[in-house]
């Protein structure tokens, strides 16, 4: 069982991301990188945060077609579990794996804060443990994580169940104070709250654990 | 083989001079250098290696009586940054430097590009850099430049920082009205040691290759290190072109790639290219070596067609770097950075005869002895007053008995408005918590990236100092010991330095060592910006003298050897009646502590409810007008309630502070105390407020009867004081510390009583049976909370 942490050029937490998953929880980690098509071997791939290709463009738009996406379309028809946090969120609606796209923020500024987010659905297996409505507390750390959609989607999405955070006080103007969602098989979770930051005892909460712990199952 | 050299002096030797702000007497010596008159590109490439910026023509005879070495200190000033010896195989690279004239005239790019340039400062010694602080100064924020000017440099250092992946773990920030136009923007990096020699500057190897990495060489900041030695005027903005351009992706690159390439071994030497580019790396690559280097511009990846040797030379593009390479290795060393997506390729030689030779189209553009450009630079000589000025005599000859008549209720009358009568404390606390010098700085702060790299274990705002765990990036033994950890803070008390700049720069050193004690941390060495105006008059030359041994002084005794800085001067704008308006002295004190055990730091929020509340140092009772180390004299009361600007700022005590330092250290250490806060800005009744706020706790105090005025006791700033909350059942054990620890009637300092922390939220002063103030918590947070959104977001 290993996970797989895919390194942008400009990506910046995937070493927090390997010290969480492999560091504190001891799963075991191993990087991709970006122009590597190999994912053999991975139960679960995740896409950190970060500035991909420096997303001077649009956050993720040149990622998307980056070498090692190419197989993680496979990789997630196969079932394969994909967690992207923050820009790996932004990288996976630029691709289409999740709806919806992320804007900047309401008040145009980087925000960096701890919030308080509630569980919106116990569908998938990600928050297990946890019930509709039980609060976790994570931090953020983001200038572009508004997430809009169609009015359409947001049905969908309520229809179907998919989403999977929302945020107690809403920091950055998204729809329906979406800060997670899952895609409809569900082993797709796309987050703009960075679960990694919050797995070391040492450095506050540890909520992310259980997000970080879902990657294998 | 190329032709001998382009010597043509076709140019107009006045105008050529005023570009590069070099001086006819410049000119003179370097005919004598180089026996014989420059070209066109050799002039240009004294002109930025004459510069204050690079050689310090100004400063240097001052800084010499700064420490410098300690037994900690691996490396001092002179090579990128300083290195401190943190013990168990760890060592810490860290230095700060401005970028004040660039982010005046352009906030965005100058503020960002002056983070990559300290970033790159670190890594190019073999360290990952781990986290970022900065110093900023701003004219008030009721004037529309001032806000802009603030947005576009937070944006700035947010923009680069986040994007790096570097957290911005602290920093400082300050209002006046001499910093309208001239904002200070000062950036300080950290960075842990990755290799295990200490990557050097010094060129070595004859023959060896010289290697170029990074991005390519454009146009853009031409000449920003003459431009960063002058005054600012309304025309500096057509200087604009100065300002480089910064790409923190490119950056992020060649961090990993640099480190890789230092943990290879093939690396004899490296230099970034900062202020002066391509001279400046390779003259001092050559002169710190002792050999020569030759150059070819051709082989300079370039970003624009048709640049002449002179636009090679003094270009500041961002995110490049020289090294010196092992012969054999330059393949494996390009295809590295390529990887990453950056420029590489070799581009020159080191050379046995000891000179700078340029070659453009197989001519020899410029060809200079090394030491002629890096060695013995001139010196301007200033006369040092032997009294300070008559207007500061002046202003220290200010006393509290021209305040208005007070009593418990508050002051009759505000020298600033005499329309405002009997005005309480309650009303001038607030007025205090709302001076955004004062108020919270989280509008800012929460624009920075503080987490990244998951080791923060204080965000800004948590406490006096910030805390980062020790821990290499590479490392992912969970199990081995990460215990300990690195405070960081940058101070200056620049209204304290413009009254009195010996002792302004000592109180800057004494209160970053106090706010590094307060978290637990042991103060181990200092890196200083020296931010002052042009040391050209005689009272400016004064300033920048007085700190100086200010700070050499406060340095020795508190035992923190500087290992670096920054000297940026000309801080000054020609106002529109064409006098000029100098900034604040502003000697800014970045400073690294270490902590041994990270379950010791402590914050400055109350913890508990019936903790009883201390004050360290000079008690309350001996707070009479002869106790000249603690005053309103140069005091956020004075300045914000009543409009002055006088007074002499407290004495600073220096064996008083380094006593009452380790006494908090070793409480906190020995576990007594649960929270300290130093006592700064607007004195005992704001830490207080602070406190309070911090935790969502009240306090109940009361304070001494005593004759003192009670503005001196409730505002009066200076004196070393730390408050302390502690708890209850450590009280008895915590008494006896103080007995064992103070000798009585010591006369030094004492630990004084002065109240309880409650449920209740509330803030409660009191003296005798008299309230002098009583204020919910809730408006305290307000007020301080929203003093700095309120005046910069658009209504």
């Amino acid at each position: 069982m290993s996970i797989g942490v895919v390194v942008f050029p400009g990506s910046n937490c995937d070493r927090d991301v390997q010290w969480a998953t492999q560091g504190c929880l001891g799963l075991s980690t191993r990087y991709l990188w970006h122009e590597s098509r190999d994912l053999s071997g991975l139960d679960a791939v995740v896409l950190p945060g970060g500035f991909s290709y420096g997303d001077y463009l649009r956050c993720g738009a040149i990622a998307r077609f980056a070498p090692v996406l190419e197989s993680l379309v496979d990789f997630v028809d196969q079932g394969g579990r994909v967690l992207g946090i923050c820009n790996g969120f932004q990288v996976l609606t630029e691709m289409g794996l999740l709806p919806g796209v992320l804007t900047r923020n309401r008040g145009l500024h980087f925000l960096c804060q701890t919030v308080d987010l509630t569980v919106a659905s116990s569908r998938t297996s990600w928050f297990r443990g946890f019930d509709k409505g039980d609060v976790l507390t994570l931090p953020i750390a983001h200038g572009e994580g508004r997430y809009q959609c169609s009015e359409e989607t947001l049905r969908r999405l309520e229809d179907e169940d998919s989403i999977a955070l929302r945020y107690s006080q809403n920091p950055n103007g998204s729809v329906a104070d979406i800060a997670g969602v899952t895609n409809s098989a569900g082993n797709v979770l796309g987050l703009m709250p960075h679960p990694e930051r919050a797995c070391d005892p040492l450095l506050g909460g540890i909520d992310g654990q259980i997000i970080l712990k879902a990657l294998l199952g | 083989m190329s032709q001998p050299l382009d010597n043509s002096t076709n140019y107009d030797i006045a105008s050529a001079l005023k570009q590069e702000g070099l001086k006819l007497d410049d000119y003179k010596e370097i005919c004598r250098r180089l026996d014989r008159p420059p070209n066109r590109a050799e002039l240009g490439m004294f002109g930025v290696m004459w510069s204050e910026h690079c050689c310090y023509r100004n400063s240097r005879s001052l800084l010499n009586g700064f420490p410098t070495k300690g037994p900690r200190i691996l490396v001092g000033p002179g090579e990128n940054a300083g290195v401190v010896d943190l013990g168990e195989g760890q060592r810490l690279a860290f230095k700060i430097e401005s970028h004040n004239h660039p982010s005046a005239i352009e906030p965005f790019q100058g503020a960002a590009t002056g983070v990559g340039g300290i970033l790159r400062d670190i890594f190019t010694m073999g360290a990952r850099p781990i986290a970022l602080l900065n110093s900023l100064r701003f004219g008030p924020l009721d004037d529309k430049n001032n806000i802009s000017l603030l947005q576009g440099i937070v944006s700035g250092i947010a923009h680069y920082g986040n994007c790096v992946g570097v957290p911005t773990v602290g920093g400082e920030i300050a209002f006046d009205p001499s910093y309208s136009g001239n904002p200070l923007v000062n950036a300080m990096a950290l960075g842990l040691m990755e290799t295990t020699e200490i990557v050097c500057s010094g060129a070595k190897g004859i023959g060896y290759s010289v290697l170029y990495v990074g991005s390519t060489t454009g146009r853009d900041g031409m000449g920003g290190a003459s431009f960063a030695s002058s005054e600012l005027t309304k025309e500096s903005i057509d200087d604009r072109p100065a300002v480089q351009v910064g790409d923190p992706f490119l950056e992020k690159g060649l961090i990993e790639a640099c480190l890789e390439a230092f943990k290879s071994g093939d690396v004899i030497a490296a230099q970034d290219m900062g202020a002066a580019g391509l001279t400046c790396s390779c003259s001092e690559m050559a002169a710190k070596g002792n050999v020569g280097i030759e150059l070819d511009l051709d082989l300079v990846p370039a970003r624009e067609v048709g640049m002449t040797a002179y636009e090679f030379l003094l270009s500041e593009s961002q995110e490049r770097m020289l090294f010196v390479v092992k012969p054999g290795s330059e393949q494996r060393l390009i295809d590295s950075f390529k990887r990453w997506g950056l420029c590489a390729g070799v581009v020159g030689k080191v050379l046995e005869d000891k000179v700078v030779r340029v070659l453009q189209n197989r001519q020899i553009a410029a060809e200079i002895p090394a030491a002629a450009l890096a060695d013995d630079t001139p010196i301007n000589k200033h006369e040092l007053l032997t009294q300070p000025p008559s207007e500061v005599k002046d202003a220290w000859s200010w006393n509290e008995s021209q305040l208005p008549r007070l009593s418990s209720s508050g002051i009759s009358s505000l020298l600033s408005n005499s329309k405002k009568t009997d005005v309480t404390w309650n009303e001038i606390l607030l007025m205090l918590l709302d001076d955004p010098t004062i108020a919270s700085k989280s509008w800012i702060y929460q624009q920075y990236d503080y987490q990244v790299q998951a080791n923060t274990i204080i965000p800004p705002g948590g406490a006096d100092a910030a805390v980062i765990r020790l821990r290499s990036q590479d490392d992912n033994d969970y199990s081995s010991r990460k215990e300990r950890g690195i405070a960081a803070v940058v101070d200056c008390p620049n209204r304290w330095a413009f009254l009195d700049p010996e002792r302004g720069a000592m109180a800057a050193v004494a209160e970053a060592a106090r706010n590094l004690s307060c978290v637990g941390a042991e103060p181990l060495a200092v890196t200083d910006n020296l931010n002052f105006p042009s040391p050209e008059t005689s009272k400016g030359y004064w300033q920048l003298a007085s700190s100086c041994k200010g700070l050499a002084k406060a340095c020795i005794a508190l035992n923190t050897p500087i290992t670096g800085g920054n000297v940026s001067l000309y801080n000054e704008t020609r106002l529109s009646d064409g006098t000029l308006q100098p900034i604040h002295p502003t000697p800014v004190v970045g400073m690294v502590g270490l902590i041994d055990q990270l379950s010791n730091v402590r914050g400055q929020a109350w913890l508990s409810e019936n903790d009883s509340i201390w004050l360290i140092g000079i008690p309350l009772e001996q707070l009479n007008s002869d106790e000249k180390r603690i005053t309103l004299g140069g005091s956020s009361y004075l300045e914000r309630i009543h409009g002055i600007v006088s007074g002499r700022p407290p004495e600073i005590d220096l064996t008083l502070e380094s006593l009452v330092q380790s006494f908090v250290r070793k409480g906190i250490s020995e576990n007594y105390i649960n929270s300290a806060h130093d006592i700064s800005d607007g004195g005992l009744s704001v830490a207080l407020a602070e406190a309070c706020i911090s935790s969502g706790l009240g306090a109940s105090i009361q304070l001494p009867n005593s004759e003192v005025r009670i503005d001196r006791m409730l505002f009066a700033e200076g004196g070393a004081r730390i408050l302390v909350s502690i708890s209850s059942e450590n009280l008895s054990s915590w008494e006896d510390f103080i007995a064992e620890t103070i000798p009585v009637d010591s006369g030094v300092f004492a630990a004084q009583k002065i109240g309880k922390v409650t449920l209740a939220a509330n803030l409660l002063i009191s003296q005798g049976s008299s309230t002098l103030i009583d204020l919910s918590v809730q408006k305290l947070k307000t007020c301080f909370n929203q003093a700095i959104p309120s005046r910069v977001e658009f209504q």
